[in-house]
């Protein structure tokens, strides 16, 4: 820790060149924040998911549905804990730039099956009542200022209703929240005995089904008994856990790991030989320097340690305020990815890469000093 | 005394032919831009690609008839009496039998495994009409034949086969427990149709337990029939469709994505191109520092402040120039060509091909100059501004 000035002094013994260097390596993890938190938003919808829920949808696709008297015999399989059904309703808010993400549900069976969303309890008897009852995120709440009470006219690009119309009323009669996954707040639930009376077609079919387990070590075992309820059937379904169900959706855009990962090896590859040329060029300078400093009594070891240090200062310094800034933006993305926090895993991922990143290039400078000999290195030689 | 010119020249001839000397730290802005401009080239061509792939599918004189607000045809439906009234509108192509060339069309998607992953994805599995390939003469079999109407068969897209499992002429697909035979397999110009299955609509309605169709393509009797043809369906009272030119309707589908490779190109290309400044500076102002006895010298016997800023400048340029050429050039061998796949419009795979045009590799080479003369410029100002005696003396 004592010789932290002498390594301060020796990193900004030529102002430019280390603040030209700093910026690099700042950029570089600027970018590293960003990409790799983007990515590790995606996964982390993964992660998040539960594991003691199921996703049974059509084995065809999962945008074609199932009867719903699916519902009681998916209930009655061993291991069912609680079963319940959505409906993807496919709406936009006077423009279609303006998307809803809404679903018909059923109330009772969604609150009970997503402990993660809280809804207070007069607000769901409100919903279980009101035939053209609706619950809606908070996040959406804000975006178009409706509250409680207020109603709403939405235009379902896909379902009519049995007189033509597209255009679907609903009375808000809750608000819901989801305090440990902030970027949810954006659903529109209504009821699906609503929606089932007065669409125009596909009556008596839901979109998919969530299953809750009792035990998820049997998930397996489960999944492929409700598959069984349905084989060699025109409805034929295929279960998986809440986590596959999203790995596989995510995986459709396209592979978001792969991109990103390319892109942060090409900057890297770069920053390499960015930071590792300034380094040489700095040891290069200073050889009278560091063979005085042995002469006055530093090992080789110390000296190699001294230009090992001013890498990694300058390293880490650079990206723990790349990712501060990364960190900064990156609510900027929320709109597009849903999420407000960029991950605290990237930041930890993001140091011990710039640790990384200094060992790399300072030890070939630092082994170039240990290695100094005085007599030629005070001669010129 | 040479003229100003002639100076500029000597210098920077000079200069040039020193540069190899400095190679490691020239290195930096050369790989620094390089990297930039493969990266901002690459996911341009991405944008390109899944452009053309879309508006190849396109034609003006086709029009597609969604019902009205529904925006994409899987979220369409269109029952047979208004397929029927759309077929028999003005401005509708007749054939040789005096049939209407339009097709009727059911969408439905199918998930199959991928080849690439073995995870599932989606693929638009298109009922279409007796007229259909009257309509599309783009669409040409290369391996077996046409389906039958009124029997399980379907017809693969080049594209689907390539990016799905169990595709293969012969090969069967189960599903709404139907089984179908794959009886041939189709190009079609390199558009999104490729990345589709098709069948016969009536026997793909009964296999899904369907009587909607999702929407209606129709060839007009020339591109100019579109307004007379739209007119004729929008005041028809039994109709509430939208009708759209097969050309807007696919502009429009690959509008989302282009924003988003845009997006990432502008973005991600801009920091790494500010941090190639960066990087540039760094090498320019080294390669003044190294230069400082050379141009003091210079300056000394009386050549200008000009010469040695322009030697600077163009220093920085072709370093830059060589780091962009590398950069086009390894998008080019890289990822020219090479086949992705995205989530269109109907949620299902398309896919398109990364395309590196000339145009695209200028524009990376032109923000390989611009970094250059940034990078250049403040350490060309350092070498014009050196003071002379001092640096003859540290020399």
């Amino acid at each position: 820790m004592k010789f932290l000035p002498l390594i301060w002094a020796a990193l900004w013994r030529k102002k430019a060149r280390t603040i030209f260097t700093l910026l690099s390596i700042l950029i570089a993890f600027l970018l590293f924040g960003m990409l790799q938190g983007v990515n590790a938003a995606f996964s982390a919808t993964i992660d998040r998911a539960n594991v003691n829920r199921l996703m049974v949808t059509s084995s065809t696709a999962f945008t074609e549905s199932l009867p719903y008297s699916f519902m009681a015999q998916i209930a009655q399989v061993p291991g069912v804990a609680l079963v319940s059904h959505q409906s993807w309703f496919g709406t936009y808010y006077q423009d279609p730039k303006n998307f809803v993400f809404s679903f018909a549900a059923d109330p009772a069976g969604l609150i009970k099956l997503y402990p993660e969303v809280h809804l207070p309890s007069e607000q769901l008897d409100a919903w279980v009542r009101t035939r053209t009852g609706a619950v809606i995120g908070s996040d959406l709440a804000k975006q178009y200022g409706w509250k409680i009470g207020d109603r709403v006219p939405l235009h379902s690009v896909i379902w009519t209703k049995a007189g033509g119309s597209s255009d679907w009323t609903f009375d808000i009669v809750g608000i819901y929240t989801t305090p440990d996954n902030p970027g949810r707040g954006n659903r529109f639930f209504f009821n699906y005995s609503y929606f089932d009376e007065a669409r125009a077609f596909d009556k008596g079919r839901v979109g998919w089904y969530v299953v809750q387990v009792r035990d998820p070590r049997a998930s397996a075992e489960i999944a492929a008994a409700i598959d069984k309820l349905s084989a060699n059937s025109t409805d034929e379904t295929e279960t998986k856990t809440e986590k596959e169900f999203q790995q596989s959706f995510l995986k459709q855009i396209g592979d978001i790991n792969f991109i990103v990962t390319r892109i942060l090896f090409a900057v890297f590859f770069a920053l390499l030989f960015a930071t590792g040329s300034s380094l040489m060029q700095s040891v290069r300078e200073r050889v009278p320097e560091l063979a005085v400093l042995k002469t006055v009594g530093f090992t080789d070891g110390a000296v190699l340690w001294l230009v090992l240090a001013e890498s990694l200062l300058l390293c880490v310094l650079a990206a723990v305020l790349g990712l501060a800034a990364a960190a900064a933006l990156f609510p900027a993305l929320k709109e597009t990815i849903g999420v407000v926090t960029l991950p605290p895993v990237v930041i930890v991922e993001g140091v011990v890469i710039a640790v990384l990143l200094a060992l790399a290039t300072g030890l070939l400078p630092a082994w170039r000093a240990r290695q100094l000999n005085i007599v030629d290195a005070l001669a010129g030689r | 005394m040479a003229s100003v010119s002639g100076q500029i020249l000597a210098v920077t001839a000079n200069n040039l032919r020193n540069v190899p000397q400095r190679w490691g730290i020239s290195a930096v802005i050369v790989i620094g831009i390089a990297v930039t401009v493969a990266v901002f080239v690459s996911v341009l061509a991405m944008a390109a690609g899944f452009g053309k792939t879309l508006a190849n599918t396109g034609r003006a004189d086709r029009a597609i008839v969604l019902r009205g607000g529904s925006q994409s045809e899987l979220a369409s439906t269109m029952t047979r009496d208004n397929a029927l009234t759309i077929s028999d509108a003005k401005g509708v192509r007749r054939a040789a039998d005096g049939k209407a060339i339009a097709s009727a069309e059911m969408v439905a998607i199918i998930s199959l495994a991928q080849k690439k992953t073995g995870t599932k994805a989606n693929v638009t599995l298109r009922g279409v009409g007796p007229k259909a390939f009257e309509l599309r003469p783009e669409i040409k079999i290369t391996q077996g034949r046409m389906f039958q109407p009124a029997v399980r068969e379907v017809i693969v897209g080049r594209a689907a086969l390539t990016q799905f499992k169990g595709l293969d002429l012969g090969s069967h697909l189960t599903f709404h427990d139907s089984e179908w035979t794959v009886v041939g397999i189709f190009d079609s110009n390199g558009d999104s149709h490729e990345s589709e299955l098709m069948a016969d609509n009536e026997t793909l309605l009964s296999a899904f337990r369907r009587n909607l169709f999702q929407d209606v393509i129709v060839l007009l009797e020339s591109p100019q029939a579109f307004d007379a043809f739209k007119d004729a369906l929008t005041t028809n009272p039994t109709l509430s469709v939208d009708v759209k030119r097969e050309t807007e309707y696919y502009a429009e589908q690959s509008k989302q994505v282009n924003k988003l490779l845009f997006f990432v190109a502008y973005v991600v290309g801009g920091i790494m191109a500010v941090g190639a400044v960066f990087g540039a500076l760094n090498t320019m102002y080294s390669a003044v520092s190294s230069r400082s006895l050379e141009i003091a010298t210079l300056r000394a016997i009386g050549f200008g402040a000009l010469p040695v800023v322009c030697s600077v400048f163009v220093e920085a340029l072709a370093l830059a120039l060589i780091g962009g050429l590398l950069g086009a050039l390894a998008a080019w061998i890289f990822f020219n060509g090479n086949s992705v796949n995205t989530l269109g419009a109907n949620f299902t795979q398309v896919v398109f091909q990364l395309t590196v045009t000339p145009r695209l590799a200028l524009t990376g080479i032109l923000l390989a100059c611009l970094i250059g003369i940034i990078g250049g410029s403040f350490p060309a100002i350092r070498a014009a501004r050196l003071p002379i005696a001092a640096a003859l003396r540290a020399g």
